[in-house]
């Protein structure tokens, strides 16, 4: 633990440092470059990346590749289109270059915007420090391996000289015994076992314990079989439900869209993933954060192995065209027998996904978090009631049923949740 | 006290020193067991290493292994879409519009898809839709998903790439131009305009090809007869719902007399209303579907019907000629006056395969000025022309054909002279098959060209005139297959895709409609017909028609079953296990014979212990071709010196084992003529039907199936025509179902499903039964098990016959019947059919009681009630006690004997990959060991019900649909919630003509009928 804390400071020390230098070598323009990466993220960002090419170009030190030009910068940003057309021989390259996709025209920014675009865009890249951080991460968490071998190998050692002094011990206590001639009294007494086998009622008493012991296992044993509650499979791509629905406040239904209508809740085909990660190439994240065992080059690795999927040259920008379906290891299995349909679930009665798959925002790994067993359907059929306001299809029922149960909410079992063929056919 | 009594076990025991007796004593099994089929391989056993405790080891261990593996849960793996197309919602079904034509069945349908795979074929319930999907078509589906269809073309049984088949057809063509050598272009009936535009242009390109169309059933004498009459070549359409005299001579037009569809049109004017209905007179020889649903039936000899036709024109039109006499002149007489004074209100059809008597009709209906018959709407379904065929297989043989192309049809198997066929193709150079299947043609064709099934092709009908249909792929082509029009395209060297060929046509046609909305129709109405007049010469007709002599011997009638049609489907299990509507027998075609006929003959039809139905074997010879053993089944119905035999089995090529089953009723086929004059004689040895329904008669129970006769039903009270069992209560007469021990379940609260079935309107079609198997994915079962009653259908069509001529009559001679004896006699003859019975349908599948007795002795509360009125059945709870089924008066419960799915002794769809993808993903598949039976689509109304929910929205009236109620384009069938006071089925239930079957029992069944009404 000590060692850990050890860390800790030592890398807030050096993100300090890191933090400090930066904020030494763009102090001249620190105002602007805090608007700029609020103007950048809402304007440009759709298109283009500080480092590494997306639709666009690579954006960092724009400036600087084109000799400092800002004011053909200027003109370019309010309205490419234009200076492609006027003839510019720079613009029409550049348009050519980048397979002649034409950039929005930006005329609602003042020049003093885009001029804070431009600082943000010079900043140079904090790459190297994170680098080093993470490597000595790394390094660290190395070390804290190799810690724990060795206290529990001292533990080991301790513990056997232990064992071999209590056996020595034993030893001489026997010897003391044996010569001050006390030995021959223990030896007369009956040795517990057959004791135990010649008392009829204990035997008895016993054997009824064990065999409710035992069944009671057996029956525990038995009804588990089956249930995969917990069941938390390694999937071909590791993907972290924490960070998309977590950290980065993603709804359930954008990428399980079919929940809102139809009996599955669909896993996302890829195109959906593409939606963000045409632009999200690799993972930043939170420098803040602990990612636990995970590190952004391992998830940078599995959004790579999303391209790989997909068929996504991410350096062409294009994709190839070369596609390889993901075999996702399905977690929630519901026998063949057994209808369920998300729709009823998450858009007629309005529940919230967690309530039966858990807290999925905080799920690194995803994992079945309910038993799935019918007993635990019915029991929440039988505790939930009815949503049925500003449905038209209920109000009929509603109003007879309550009158003949002679209450105000209907549960689902009133509704006849409990049927067997509303689930089974 | 003892006794010293000796008992015997049997006479054998008295003699004491009989061998057998030691022998039974000392023997459990009396029969050898045979030990030598395992131990007789002496060599084997010795060389075998494993020891009786090694095996024992082994066994114990696997046991343990499987058990320890049983723990486990499998790993599932779900694959989602790359990109996911925008229509598909994993879980929800896309609906397609598309027209099915392939040469036999020409109707719009609907195809259900989900996750982008064709699973059921539904109505297309649009205005003016062309539709009515038979069983048939409805079983079309299966047929695309048949693991022997042709995967990819082959030269000479060698698979080879689709450029390699260009390459050799292209320099045959080529070949064939320079030299002036024939092409002949050899298809069925296609109706399609955007094809024989491409033909047209085909034959500029290569001057010396010809387009020949052959229609495996042929409609060529009536096609003669309209073009004569009216100048085009096509056939007259007809809607029997206009119609109050219908008169039939030997058509089948319930089944598919010229082309079919009319059954939709005629069942509405068979339900009474205002006190009328048409009036159904058939003169026939098959007992066929029309003439099971006449009002009037005479079993006629083909020649008695050509005598009749000529009655009719005389009295009719009036001159013509003199006719020999009938056995049913009177009858035939009265139709003829009834027919007269009818007027515009009267129709004629026949089914005679003579010009004559075809243009005798077109004559009669002329007369009348009929409004049933249409004769400016020209149907384009069937354009065979058997002159053209029989002279394209002279030129063949005389080596005059360079180049044949063949597109869905099957020459070699369906030809009655195939011999000659095949020995003319040999003489061809080129000789191309597309082919779904790798069958007869296209294995002794020169190239088996691997065609897509219709639910995967793009194209165009014309069904009739100023009707034309679309039809769109519903699923990317399943193999490497290509479609004739778009080989035609690419051979006559256009290299437009056949689907932009295609969509110039349809703007062509259907110009005030976008492309996107005429095929999200599926069809479109376009242009108006004009009258049309007839000029022919039919009192030349009428004379040449009384001329026609009768011919020695049995005639013959060759027609189609309801099931199997023409035969193309015949790998198709779903369509070898339906039960044919009349004789109630699968798996097999037979000769069907009067019962007069057969006691001459000696044929003999006899129930087994085990249930099943024997026949004896025949030998039958037309023309000097022979038939030998082909089974004999006694037809009620049939007319005396007339035998049937059905078209479409016998096959061998691209069948399963299971599914060669029958006679070539083809091989008879001569001259394209359904008569055959017919030599028959006994052979020996019996044949095994698979028969679903042994009693054929109702023994007079008139609380199964109630009928009446209109006049009854139009003067008397309901109370006398549907009379309902009563019982003393309070002292008091009541009805007996308002009575009861049970304290009775409110159901007026939410939906309360009822099933109303109409058996005026209910033709037998079947339909129902395939879009139940579809929906439900009900098991296919086989011969064998058919034959031990454990066939699968969730709904049956019982067929019953009257024992006198009448069911009424039935009632009356069992009432009658006084003393012992008397009554005694009576029963016994009241389980034989007449010999010319009445015939009534009646679907069951499982009435859903509101008292069911299957749910009280269930052990396991396996099937209980829904508030809904469906009675639910958990087969994940069931054991297999079966005591449900055996408690069930309707007898509608099925057992799973055995594993159906993934069981190789059940090699059906459902044992193949491909087989299974016709699955519908929203009802389990069923295990061994536990019961089904019809839920009343359960999956269907839930999902209706979501549909509301999820569109906040009560659920609208008559949107309840069940599968069969979907699937019958009668009517007969309506399905609905009776808590819904606009529904349908609500005013039905509320109708003087219906009643429960079975009533006294107390069941209360939630479906319902109506009383046969017959307007004799």
């Amino acid at each position: 633990m000590k060692k850990v804390g050890d860390h800790n400071s030592f890398s807030r020390i050096l993100f300090f440092c890191l933090a400090l230098m930066l904020s030494f070598t763009t102090i001249s323009f620190a105002q602007d470059v805090a608007k700029g990466k609020e103007l950048f993220n809402s304007n440009c960002a759709a298109c283009h990346k500080l480092d590494g090419n997306s639709t666009g170009p690579s954006l960092r030190g724009v400036v600087d590749r084109h000799d400092g030009d800002v004011e053909w910068l200027h003109k370019w940003i309010k309205s490419s289109s234009s200076l492609i057309k006027s003839g510019d021989a720079r613009a029409v390259k550049l348009f050519e270059e980048w397979n002649k996709v034409v950039m929005n025209d930006f005329p609602g920014l003042s020049d003093e915007d885009i001029d804070n675009i431009l600082a943000y865009t010079s900043e140079p890249k904090a790459e190297p420090a994170a680098a080093t951080a993470s490597a000595r991460q790394g390094a660290q968490s190395g070390g804290d391996g190799v810690s724990d071998i060795i206290v529990l190998g001292a533990l080991t050692v301790v513990l056997l000289l232990l064992v071999t002094m209590l056996f020595f011990v034993r030893k001489v206590l026997n010897k003391v015994i044996e010569s001050n001639g006390l030995a021959k009294e223990i030896h007369t007494t009956i040795p517990i076992w057959k004791a135990f086998v010649k008392n009829q009622f204990l035997v008895i008493v016993s054997v009824f314990v064990l065999v409710l012991v035992g069944s009671y296992f057996v029956y525990g044993y038995m009804m588990q079989i089956g249930v995969d509650k917990g069941y938390e499979p390694v999937q071909p791509i590791h993907f972290s439900h924490k960070i998309h629905a977590g950290d980065n406040g993603i709804d359930c239904k954008y990428c399980h869209s079919s929940a809102r209508s139809s009996k599955t809740s669909g896993i996302p085909s890829l195109n959906v993933c593409m939606n963000c990660h045409k632009n999200i190439s690799e993972f930043t994240g939170d420098a803040d954060k602990d990612y636990g065992k995970y590190t952004p080059e391992f998830y940078t690795g599995e959004i790579q192995k999303l391209y790989d999927a997909v068929g996504w040259d991410a350096a062409a920008q294009k994709y190839t065209g070369q596609e390889k379906p993901v075999k996702w290891v399905r977690i929630h299995n519901l026998p063949d027998f057994v209808y369920y349909n998300h729709s009823q679930h998450v858009n007629v009665a309005g529940l919230e996904c967690q309530t039966c798959h858990g807290p999925v925002e905080d799920m690194e790994v995803m994992k079945q978090h309910s038993p799935l067993t019918m007993g635990w359907c019915i029991d929440c059929h039988r505790k939930t009631n009815v949503k049925m306001d500003d449905n038209e299809y209920y109000a009929k029922i509603h109003e007879e049923l309550s009158k003949k149960y002679g209450v105000e909410k209907l549960t689902v079992a009133q509704m006849g949740g409990l049927e067997c063929g509303k689930c089974h056919y | 006290m003892a006794s010293n009594k000796k008992y015997w076990k049997s006479v054998e025991e008295l003699n004491e020193n009989s061998s057998i007796v030691e022998t039974l004593r000392n023997n459990e099994f009396v029969e050898e067991i045979p030990t030598d089929e395992f131990l007789g391989d002496k060599n084997k056993l010795s060389s075998s290493s494993t020891t009786r405790r090694d095996f024992l080891k082994y066994v114990g261990f696997s046991t343990a292994a499987a058990t320890l593996a049983a723990c486990e849960g499998p790993v599932v793996k779900s694959i989602p879409y790359v990109v996911q197309p925008e229509e598909i919602i994993p879980g929800i079904a896309d609906y397609y519009a598309t027209t099915i034509a392939d040469g036999f069945d020409f109707v719009n349908v609907l195809v259900k898809t989900r996750e982008g795979r064709p699973i059921k074929i539904e109505n297309n319930k649009l205005a003016n839709a062309y539709s009515g999907a038979n069983a048939r078509v409805n079983a079309s589906v299966l047929s695309m998903y048949d693991s022997l269809r042709l995967k990819q073309p082959k030269v000479e049984g060698k698979d080879v790439s689709w450029d390699e088949v260009d390459l050799r057809v292209r320099a045959s063509l080529k070949d064939a131009k320079e030299k002036g050598g024939n092409i002949v272009l050899f298809t069925n009936t296609m109706a399609s305009p955007s094809t024989d535009k491409l033909i047209e242009e085909f034959v500029t390109e290569y001057p010396t090809a010809k387009h020949i169309v052959y229609d495996a059933v042929s409609s060529s004498a009536a096609l003669d007869a309209y073009e004569k009459a009216y100048g085009t070549r096509g056939l007259a359409d007809y809607d029997f719902g206009k119609a109050d005299v219908i008169v039939s001579v030997g058509a089948d037009f319930l089944g598919d007399w010229q082309g079919g569809g009319y059954d939709s049109a005629y069942a509405k004017g068979r339900v009474p209303k205002n006190g009328k209905m048409s009036k159904h007179i058939q003169l026939e020889a098959n007992m066929s579907l029309s003439g099971a649903n006449a009002d009037v039936r005479l079993p006629l000899t083909v020649a008695e019907q050509r005598a009749a036709l000529v009655k009719l024109y005389n009295v009719v039109v009036g001159g013509g000629a003199s006719a020999s006499s009938t056995s049913s002149d009177e009858a035939i007489a009265k139709a003829a006056q009834q027919l007269k004074a009818a007027g515009s209100k009267g129709v004629v059809v026949t089914g005679l395969d003579d010009v004559n008597a075809q243009l005798v009709v077109l004559a009669i209906n002329e007369a009348l000025q009929s409004e049933a018959f249409l004769p400016e709407q020209t149907k384009y379904v069937r354009k065979g022309d058997a002159k053209a065929v029989s002279q394209l297989i002279k030129d063949m043989n005389a080596g005059n054909v360079h180049t044949l192309i063949m597109s869905g049809v099957n020459p070699v198997y369906t030809l009655a002279d195939s011999a000659s066929f095949v020995e003319g193709l040999k003489n061809v150079k080129t000789s191309v098959s597309f082919s779904l299947k790798e069958d007869e043609t296209a294995l002794s064709a020169t190239i088996a060209a691997a065609a897509p099934h219709y639910l995967e092709s793009w194209g165009d009908v014309m069904i009739h005139k100023g009707h034309y249909s679309v039809m769109q792929p519903t699923i990317r082509p399943l193999f490497d297959t290509r479609q004739f029009q778009e080989a035609i395209l690419l051979w006559t060297g256009n290299n437009t895709a056949y689907y932009d060929y295609l969509k110039e046509v349809g703007k062509g046609f259907a110009a005030d409609l976008t492309w996107n909305q005429l095929v999200h129709d599926g069809f479109a109405i376009v242009g108006e017909n004009t009258a049309v007049n007839a000029s022919a010469d039919f009192s030349g007709a009428v004379s040449e028609l009384a001329r026609t002599k009768k011919e020695e011997g049995f005639e013959l009638v060759l027609y189609t079953k309801t099931g199997m049609g023409d035969g193309q489907q015949a790998n198709n299990p779903w369509l070898q296990e339906f039960p044919d509507p009349i004789s109630r027998v699968s798996w097999d075609n037979y000769l069907t014979i009067s019962r007069v006929d057969a006691e001459n003959l000696g044929v003999k039809n006899y129930h087994v212990a085990n249930g099943g139905l024997n026949g004896s074997y025949v030998n039958i010879e037309v023309n000097g071709v022979k038939l030998e053993k082909v089974p004999a089944l006694i037809q009620p119905g049939q007319a005396v010196g007339t035998v049937g035999l059905a078209f479409g089995y016998g096959r061998k090529a691209a069948l399963k084992e299971e599914m060669q089953v029958g006679v070539n009723a083809y091989k008879l086929y001569n001259n394209f003529d359904n008569v055959q004059s017919v030599k028959i004689e006994k052979a020996s040895g019996d044949h095994e039907f698979a028969c679903v329904q042994l009693q054929n008669t109702l023994m007079s129970r008139g609380d199964i199936l109630k009928d009446t006769t209109l006049e009854i039903f139009n003067t008397k009270d309901a109370k006398e025509w549907n009379i309902f069992p009563m019982v003393s209560y309070d002292h008091e007469e009541v009805r007996a179902a308002s009575v009861d021990i049970w304290e009775s379940f409110d159901r007026s609260v939410g939906h309360h499903f009822n099933l109303s079935i109409d058996l005026n309107a209910c033709t037998g079609c079947g339909a129902c039964v395939i879009a139940c198997h579809a929906e439900n994915n009900v098991p296919v079962v086989g011969k064998s098990e058919i034959r031990r009653s454990r066939d699968m259908h969730w709904l049956r069509i019982d067929r019953y016959y009257s024992s006198e001529d009448t069911f009424a009559e039935d009632v009356d001679k069992k009432v009658n019947a006084k003393g012992f004896v008397e009554t005694r006699s009576a029963f016994l003859t009241l389980e034989h059919p007449a010999d010319n019975p009445q015939v009534a349908f009646q679907p069951v599948m499982c009435q859903h009681c509101n008292h069911a007795p299957c749910e009280t002795v269930c052990p396991v509360a396996a099937t209980s009630h829904g508030r809904q009125g469906q009675n639910h059945m958990a087969y994940n709870r069931c054991v297999g006690t079966r005591y449900c089924a055996n408690n069930c008066p309707y007898k509608v419960r099925r057992f799973n004997w055995f594993s159906y799915a993934k069981n190789s002794e059940f090699d059906y769809n459902m044992n193949d990959d491909l087989g299974r993808m016709v699955l519908n993903p929203d009802v389990v598949v069923r295990s061994r060991g536990v019961m089904e039976k019809c839920s009343l689509c359960i999956q269907m109304t839930q999902a209706t019900i979501l549909k509301a929910k999820n569109e906040g929205r009560a659920v609208k009236p008559n949107e309840f649909e069940t599968a069969c109620s979907a699937a019958c384009s009668s009517g007969a069938m309506v399905f609905g919630d009776v808590n819904e006071k606009a529904s349908d089925v609500t005013k039905l239930a509320e109708s003087d003509r219906a009643y429960h079957l079975l009533e006294h029992i107390g069941t209360k069944p939630n479906v319902f009928y109506h009383v046969k009404v017959r307007n004799i």
